[in-house]
């Protein structure tokens, strides 16, 4: 039995789906990631999960026990979950000890109880020797640490966070990415995630939800998402890629600058314009033409910029509108319009609607 | 799971939106706020179109509250003053306020202080003071003059128009301070730099970019200003009447006199509370206005203007202001409350505690009325606090559908005026089946409904500024909403409450607008024996409890001060 089953769940404000028709079903002990850009009703979703929203329609089941539905909410403080808010939401009024222990004492274990857990878990989270500290007296990535203790420490049945690492500076969040999973690999809660941030999503996720308008665009994965994106927003929003247009002429797809054969491509034989998304990463560069089985492109470099980790080609074949992004390796140097040859495999387009 | 897991509810599901103890609450504060705020209002219109004996309905009262051109005359001798001490009071604020919050004249902190001493000195006190130093003949100013100069009759009479104007700005300009402080608190020096960058100087800065983007706060405070002016009960009482003539509240007073004619009053105060009405709402139109820096939050960094010998100029000026609403009334109040006879002047042997005994320990209710003063000021604070405190969060949280009516109604009360209010009372609650009048009830109930805006404002501020996740988290862990409201929620807002509570304590221990109306004779005020002595002419007695009064405020401010910021007092939402 799925651990949490939402089935056709959807929230009205007004006449505004934030969410509409939503179908999901977590395993026990899996990470799901809900991933979009801001307004896509990504945090509407998971504060139905936590039941502070009522769903206008649909229904949220845990362990096959209804516990949303439009009529009836059975209210957050009893579902068993836990929940890690976007400002962590730790209560300035009270220590990190006692922050720690409140799920515990609600519950209404013993003292000794309640202090063998919560100085357990903040050894986890390495936050032992601040335990008589007030909040305001903690760093951010401290504060988030706090946050998680006092989610994890109750043994939740499920563990929701709502972009718990945006208010934290790159270097912090990238730490804490990892240090999100281990406690998942430690603890094995179920959990939902939310953030708008795709590289968050796929170090920590199973399976990432990728929303947008209320809806579902794709679940998948996350090496499959970024391969197989199902629609040009995916697409878009996983990674950087190159949006192609091509249209069927005879045994042939043309795109702008060159062709490959249909039968070689993915969903070509669909008529009008065909779209599809190829990876600046999957295209090859060389200044020798290459020998294989891939199509091959005469080119000029347009433009460049250099990141560091790799360059970032724009690359126009001969005869063509618009350039393509190309990433490749650091030592890769080409200078602004010399000619190169462009290396694409048909089977890294992705055909996308 | 393990034995954290909380009791298998998940087989009891609970109903969305459910009639549980959020509605009964919702219910509740609903029937107080009809009976604080909508009967009162409801009554005074009724009132108004009753006839006196038989109830039937009437023109009548209308009739005789505009049917003599003296009654009229009290009408457009309220807007004149108004008018006058709105201005008077804005040649006395703005210019301090400038200087206070964007130049470095000395004594900023000083002036900061004397304006907060301005503010809480009951301006019926202000008025006492005003009567020593400038009464004909015998006032301090004119013995000065006719000393200085040899002359027969000094130039001040207090009792005047002017006079009357004068002192009512001196003690009402603090409203026009705060709103143009704290709008010019927000105005970036980047503004400013702008302008000069531009190729303008200072002053021409000061004329085309500060006070522009201040002037809608500016307004606000004079209209504020006008609306204090037109609706105070004390001064005008102890000046206009001996200077023979009649403002609005006064010729109110009169109607009550014996036999109470409450039906005209409650025709003749309808003029009052529409204009206050009117002018709130211009007001509110102003001040909210979007695109002003009143509501654009964080206005960057500010460096202070740097006035150069003028500095002392400004500080010149904001001493002569600091002297006539503090310095000089202060002095021969004091001058007053310890001398046998304050005109006979400063010499030792003038000198005696006999008044503060007199008033303390001989004198039949003075004492009671400080006791009755302090009680019924902390019952209403109490109960105001409780109540906007309840209002608020049902609001903020959004727990109701037309949770914004009951923040309304909480906020209504700021266009009554306190006389026209306690009309209100009188004509709702005097007559049987309640019979309050002359209780401390209707006196209680009176100060909560009149400081319930102050109240609201604040809890709803406290309040927005805490992330409902706060409370979210406490559920998630399994806390109910009571639990959130015990554990977390009062714990973090103790502070604002307890500022809240004092913004309401401090004004309702002085209030003189209401209390006359309604006190009886086991329930009379400090205020109230204030004004009784002043008719009686017993001005040493007065000057003692005034001080005694002044003197017990200070301990609250020094507790507000430690707990919320030494400006507590002078925020825009204190007013």
């Amino acid at each position: 039995m799925s651990k949490l089953a939402l089935k056709n769940v959807a929230r009205l404000y007004g006449s505004v789906a934030a969410v509409a028709d939503f179908s999901l079903e977590l395993a026990p002990g899996e990470f799901v990631s809900l991933l979009g850009p801001s307004g896509c009703g990504k945090t509407t979703t998971l504060r139905m999960i936590a039941g502070f929203v009522p769903p206008s329609a649909g229904t949220i089941e845990m362990e096959g026990q209804q516990i949303s539905s439009p009529s009836s909410v059975v209210p957050p403080e009893k579902r068993r979950m836990s929940m890690i808010f976007q400002s962590y939401a730790i209560w300035p009024n009270m220590t990190v000890g006692e922050n720690v222990g409140f799920g515990l004492q609600v519950r209404r274990l013993s003292r000794a109880e309640i202090d063998r857990r919560v100085d357990a878990i903040l050894d986890v989270v390495q936050m032992r020797n601040l335990k008589g500290r007030y909040p305001a007296e903690l760093s951010g990535g401290q504060q988030q640490r706090v946050a998680l203790a006092r989610a994890i420490v109750v043994e939740p049945e499920v563990l929701l966070l709502d972009e718990p690492l945006s208010n934290l500076d790159a270097n912090l969040r990238e730490e804490m990415r990892f240090e999100i999973r281990r406690l998942h690999d430690a603890f094995k809660i179920t959990t939902v995630y939310v953030t708008h941030d795709q590289s968050e999503a796929m170090v920590t996720s199973d399976r990432i939800v990728v929303m947008n308008k209320g809806r579902i665009e794709q679940v998948d994965a996350p090496h499959r998402l970024y391969a197989r994106p199902r629609s040009r927003f995916v697409a878009g929003f996983i990674g950087r890629t190159n949006f192609l247009e091509g249209a069927r002429q005879g045994s042939e797809v043309g795109f702008d600058g060159f062709s490959a054969a249909a039968s070689r491509l993915e969903g070509a034989n669909g008529t009008g314009t065909l779209l599809y998304s190829l990876r600046p990463q999957a295209i090859g560069l060389s200044s020798q033409k290459p020998n294989g089985s891939s199509v091959v492109v005469e080119s000029e470099i347009a433009g460049r910029s250099y990141l560091g980790e790799y360059w970032d080609y724009q690359v126009r074949p001969l005869g063509a509108a618009k350039p393509m992004r190309v990433s490749t390796g650091p030592n890769v140097v080409f200078e602004v319009g010399s000619r190169v040859w462009l290396d694409i495999d048909p089977a890294a387009m992705v055909r996308v609607d | 799971m393990t034995v954290t897991a909380l009791p298998s509810a998940a087989a009891r599901p609970q109903r969305g939106i459910s009639f549980d103890s959020t509605w009964l609450l919702w219910a509740a504060i609903i029937a107080v706020l009809l009976f604080l705020v909508v009967s009162p209002f409801i009554y005074l219109v009724i009132t108004s179109f009753s006839d006196q004996r038989t109830g039937a309905f009437t023109f009548a009262n209308y009739a005789t509250a505009y049917g003599r051109s003296r009654y009229v005359d009290a009408l457009l001798n309220s807007l004149r003053l108004g008018g006058t001490a709105a201005l008077l009071a804005g040649a006395f604020a703005v210019p301090l306020a400038w200087a206070v919050a964007r130049t470095d004249m000395p004594g900023r902190g000083l002036t900061r202080m004397l304006v907060l001493a301005t503010f809480i000195t009951p301006p019926y006190t202000g008025a006492v003071a005003w009567i020593l130093l400038a009464g004909p003949n015998a006032g301090w100013l004119n013995r000065f003059y006719t000393l200085l100069t040899g002359a027969e009759a000094g130039p001040f009479n207090i009792y005047s128009f002017t006079g009357l104007a004068i002192v009512i700005a001196l003690y009402s300009f603090p409203y026009v301070f705060i709103f143009t402080t704290a709008a010019l608190e927000l105005v970036s020096s980047e503004m400013e730099d702008a302008a000069n960058i531009l190729g303008a100087g200072p002053w021409r800065t000061m004329w085309r970019v500060t006070l522009p983007l201040a002037l809608p706060a500016i307004l606000g405070g004079l209209i504020i200003c006008f609306l204090e002016a037109i609706a105070l009960f004390g001064s005008p009482a102890m000046i206009a009447i001996p200077a023979r003539f009649n403002v609005v509240t006064t010729q109110l007073f009169q109607f009550f006199g014996n036999p109470v004619r409450v039906e005209v009053a409650a025709a003749y105060a309808m003029p009052l509370l529409g204009v206050t009405i009117l002018l709130i709402l211009m007001q509110q139109l102003m001040t909210r206005r979007k695109g002003f820096v009143a509501l654009t939050g964080k206005g960057g960094e500010r460096r202070p203007i740097l006035l150069g010998r003028w500095r002392w100029v400004m500080f010149g000026y904001a001493m002569f202001v600091a002297s006539l609403a503090v310095f000089l009334p202060y002095l021969f109040l004091l001058q007053a409350a310890f001398a046998k006879a304050w005109g006979r002047g400063f010499a030792l042997d003038n000198l005696s505690l006999r008044n503060f005994h007199f008033v303390l320990f001989e004198h039949a209710t003075a004492a009671k009325s400080v006791i009755n003063s302090f009680l019924y000021a902390g019952a209403s604070a109490t109960a105001a606090v409780i109540l906007t405190l309840c209002v608020a969060y049902i609001v903020v949280r959004r727990l109701v559908p037309f949770g914004g009516l009951l923040g309304f109604l909480c906020v209504a009360p700021f266009v009554i005026p306190g006389v026209v209010l306690a009309i209100g009372f009188y004509a709702a609650y005097a007559p049987p089946p309640l019979s309050l009048y002359g209780t401390a009830l209707i006196l209680i109930l009176a100060f909560t409904t009149r400081f319930l805006p102050i109240g609201y404002v604040n809890a709803g501020a406290a309040l927005r500024s805490l992330n409902p996740e706060m409370e979210e988290a406490v559920r998630v862990l399994g806390g109910s909403r009571l639990t959130a409201l015990r554990r977390v929620v009062a714990p973090l807002l103790k502070r604002s409450l307890l500022g809240a509570w004092l913004l309401i304590f401090i004004p309702a221990t002085r209030e003189l607008s209401a209390a006359i109306f309604l006190y009886g004779p086991n329930t009379k005020v400090a205020s109230v024996m204030i004004f009784d002595m002043s008719e009686e002419g017993n001005l040493e007695y007065l000057a003692a409890l005034a001080l005694i009064l002044q003197v017990l405020t200070l301990p609250l401010l020094w507790i507000g001060q430690k707990a919320l910021g030494r400006d507590f007092m002078l925020r825009r939402n204190a007013t």
